[in-house]
């Protein structure tokens, strides 16, 4: 608790920041979500057998997982990319249907004999929906603008991952580091404002269902208005952060941020430009398109990574070929490879140091022995990747009694720790193998291809701002893997902060 | 000879795939005449109504208001000289009465300070003091308040003809009489063309000077109430047996 209020007190001025732009998020897609869904409800509560279609694909678009939707968005011109334009729409969608949903309930639950009594009195259309039927719905049409508002701070959060900032942020930094105060930094606000979201909206959506003099009703809207306008003000006003001329773009895991912060800081320090920070950008589909498109200009890729994943060549076991092949197909596509960083993250294949000890595990080779009696859990990536699981069980011929438990990345680190799975593919540089007394077996087959890390950026951008090149060059081959594995483990274990753990790693180079 | 406030003539309406609701029918409503259409539930009663206000539009034959055929009206025009007054009275539950009965002139664009002092004296004409009323919310009044407001609103813009459907069928009976001496009173200063939707052959005879018997679809009667009390058509004898009396002890 006082580390949480700690954590806040320390970082109070991007926690007013975040949540500026989460409550910017969330009131600007309901806004829109309103706008277009009010109409809709309308329209399909005066045509029936519109209603049916448009409340299905309403139903379906809430179905997806907010993740795999952001995902379906990424590749999308306009819409989609990265950061607050593809999370605003994917959270507009979202918003959709509770608000179609509550106008059609609401204009539908209308005495029919008040709507002839209209019609008989000379009202036009349009007259009707204003003066009599919207006044009549309105108070469902709240009871929707309330459920979508506060589904919004929830999804709201997930938008994190592709860079649009809000309070997901933490909730992810905290879920790579493994460590529950920066989660909770982020998750408590969150918690908070969507109970402060539904309690207003509850108050306001009473005050009109309620009879009412018209006078007070017309009170409740306008300071329900003035409310909405101070706080989207203010947020606005927090949530501007310095507007950098570079981007710097990291992947979601506690070695991204560092490297992360490392190039920030290094442009920082050598040039004159200002850097907006976009780290904890989902895996490397979204870094590789947020390059592409110029949402980001630079991040730190791994050659085996960007040769396999990126690239979709088959693996090569030899670093410099790697290298070279992969330089020459981003220059291809408009962006430059840096000189490697001086560390090879390549996959680790891990288990327990106590069972490495005991039935005196040294190589990969030695537990596929011990695999028709053991579990094993991986992240999503590794399962998928052509030079993952795999090629990795036909390699070593191991054979799990039961399908590998997927799971996220950083949590499998636990998971092997406390025995739940007994063998995981982590990363080398993890600080959590030192912290949570994990070994590392060795790729006696030569399986995993080199992940030397280097820095790639957008060639325009280099073009324009030549000290940048200048600059992070300074930190090729000057990042071993044992400094990695240090700050990795200063982060992850030590939960100390990443831009200091960058400062001062810094500060020693020179 | 003048024109007639309302005449059917030759009207027939069904709805998609049902028995038609009106068959060829006939009817001639005089300025300022109150005309009583009484019948059975379903016989057709409502529709009729409906017609005139162009609400329903009819399959063939023609409904004139005023000699125009209401096809020939703009609706929105029409239904300003033809106030109407539902059974369930169909008040905005999001307005006062004052704001219930200023509907319609509103909508003809009448300033707020025209408004106000037509809803006063409407209200006072209907008998609730426009002191007391005129701030209340429809679900603060007896059902009996509602229906003079529903009468007030109906009347706001001063139609020279005023349909009622079934106006009076929810009340208690000491409630309805009461009524039916304000309706009396109302229509003697203010000599409306009325056409008052009725399944109660006594209500009919308290309110109207013509009456008319509807039976499937087809006006069987149209005559002085006095005539039809006299009449030997089977139908509007059993409409008569229903009207009860007082027994003698």
């Amino acid at each position: 608790m006082t580390r949480l209020i700690a954590f806040w007190l320390g970082h109070r001025s991007e926690l007013a920041a975040l949540l500026g732009q989460h409550v910017l998020l969330v009131a600007g897609s309901t806004f829109v979500s309103v706008a277009l869904g009010v109409p809709l409800g309308i329209l399909a509560a005066r045509r029936p057998r519109l209603a049916a279609p448009l409340m299905a694909i309403t139903s379906i678009v809430q179905t997806i997982p907010s993740l795999a939707m952001f995902g379906f968005l990424l590749p999308v011109p306009l819409v989609g990319g990265v950061g607050a334009r593809a999370a605003l729409v994917v959270l507009i969608l979202y918003g959709l249907l509770p608000i179609v949903r509550t106008t059609i309930a609401g204009l539908r639950g209308i005495d029919p004999a008040i709507r002839e009594a209209g019609v008989a009195m000379g009202m036009t259309a349009r007259e009707l929906l204003r003066q009599v039927e919207l006044p009549l719905a309105l108070p469902s049409i709240v009871a929707g603008v309330r459920v979508a508002a506060v589904v919004g701070v929830g999804s709201a959060t997930i938008a994190a991952a592709i860079g649009a900032g809000g309070l997901g942020e933490y909730i992810y930094r905290g879920l790579s580091m493994v460590d529950t105060t920066v989660i909770l930094a982020g998750a408590v606000p969150a918690a908070a404002l969507a109970l402060v979201v539904d309690g207003s909206l509850l108050w306001l959506e009473r005050q009109l269902s309620a009879r009412r003099r018209s006078r007070s009703r017309l009170m409740a809207v306008t300071m329900a208005a003035v409310i909405a306008a101070v706080v989207l003000l203010s947020s606005g006003a927090a949530a501007r952060r310095v507007g950098g001329a570079i981007v710097v773009g990291s992947k979601n895991f506690t070695e991204q941020l560092v490297l992360g912060e490392l190039l920030a800081q290094t442009i920082e320090r050598e040039t004159s430009l200002a850097v907006d920070r976009r780290l904890n950008l989902g895996g490397t589909l979204i870094c590789d398109r947020a390059l592409m498109t110029g949402d980001i200009d630079v991040y730190v890729e791994y050659t085996g990574t960007a040769l396999t994943a990126v690239f979709h060549q088959p693996i090569v076991t030899d670093a410099s070929a790697v290298f070279d092949t992969v330089r020459t197909l981003y220059a291809k596509t408009g962006r430059t490879l840096l000189p490697p960083l001086g560390f090879n993250n390549t996959f680790a294949i891990l288990v327990r140091g106590a069972d490495a000890r005991s039935r005196g595990l040294r190589t990969i080779e030695d537990a596929a022995r011990e695999s028709p009696r053991w579990r094993a859990g991986f992240g999503y990536e590794f399962v998928e990747r052509p030079d993952g699981y795999p090629g990795l069980s036909k390699i070593y011929g191991l054979r799990f009694p039961d399908a590998p438990h997927v799971m996220d990345l950083t949590l499998s680190y636990r998971a092997l720790a406390s025995g739940q799975v007994d063998l995981i593919a982590g990363d080398a540089t993890a600080g959590l193998i030192k912290g949570l007394d994990l070994v590392q077996l060795e790729d006696n087959r030569h399986y995993f291809p080199p992940y030397d890390a280097a820095a790639v950026a957008r060639a325009e951008t280099l073009l324009r701002y030549p000290q940048i090149l200048t600059a992070l060059e300074r930190l090729s081959g000057r990042v071993s893997a044992a400094d990695m594995r240090a700050m990795n483990y200063a982060a992850d274990v030590e939960h100390r902060d990443v831009a200091a753990i960058a400062r001062q790693f810094l500060a020693s180079l020179r | 000879m003048p024109v007639p406030a309302i005449e059917f003539r030759g009207v027939s309406f069904a709805r998609p795939g049902r028995p038609p609701v009106l068959d060829d029918f006939n009817l001639t409503v005089e300025t300022g005449d109150v005309l009583a259409l009484v019948g059975r539930s379903g016989a057709g009663k409502s529709t009729v109504l409906r017609l005139i206000n162009r609400l329903l539009e009819p399959d063939s034959g023609a409904i004139l208001v005023e000699g125009r055929d209401t096809r020939e009206w703009k609706p929105i025009q029409l239904r300003r000289r033809v106030g109407y007054v539902l059974q369930d009275v169909g008040l905005f539950p999001h307005m006062t009465v004052a704001g219930n009965v200023g509907v319609v002139p509103r909508l003809e664009g009448w300033a707020a300070d025209r408004v106000a002092p037509r809803v006063d004296e409407l209200l006072e004409l209907v008998g609730l003091s426009a002191r007391q009323f005129a701030a209340r919310w429809p679900d603060e009044l007896s059902g009996g308040q509602r229906q003079r407001v529903g009468v007030a609103r109906a009347l706001a813009v001063d139609p020279p003809v005023l349909l009622m459907d079934e106006p009076f069928g929810a009340l208690d009976p000491l409630t309805r009489a009461e009524l039916h001496r304000e309706f009396r009173r109302i229509q003697a200063r203010l000599r409306k063309t009325v056409i008052i939707v009725t399944h109660d052959m006594g209500e009919a005879f308290a309110l109207a000077d013509r009456m008319g018997v509807i039976e499937e679809g087809r006006l069987i009667v149209s005559d002085q109430p006095e005539a039809v009390a006299a009449s030997r058509e089977p139908i509007v004898r059993q409409l008569l047996d229903a009207v009860p009396v007082v027994p003698r002890v």
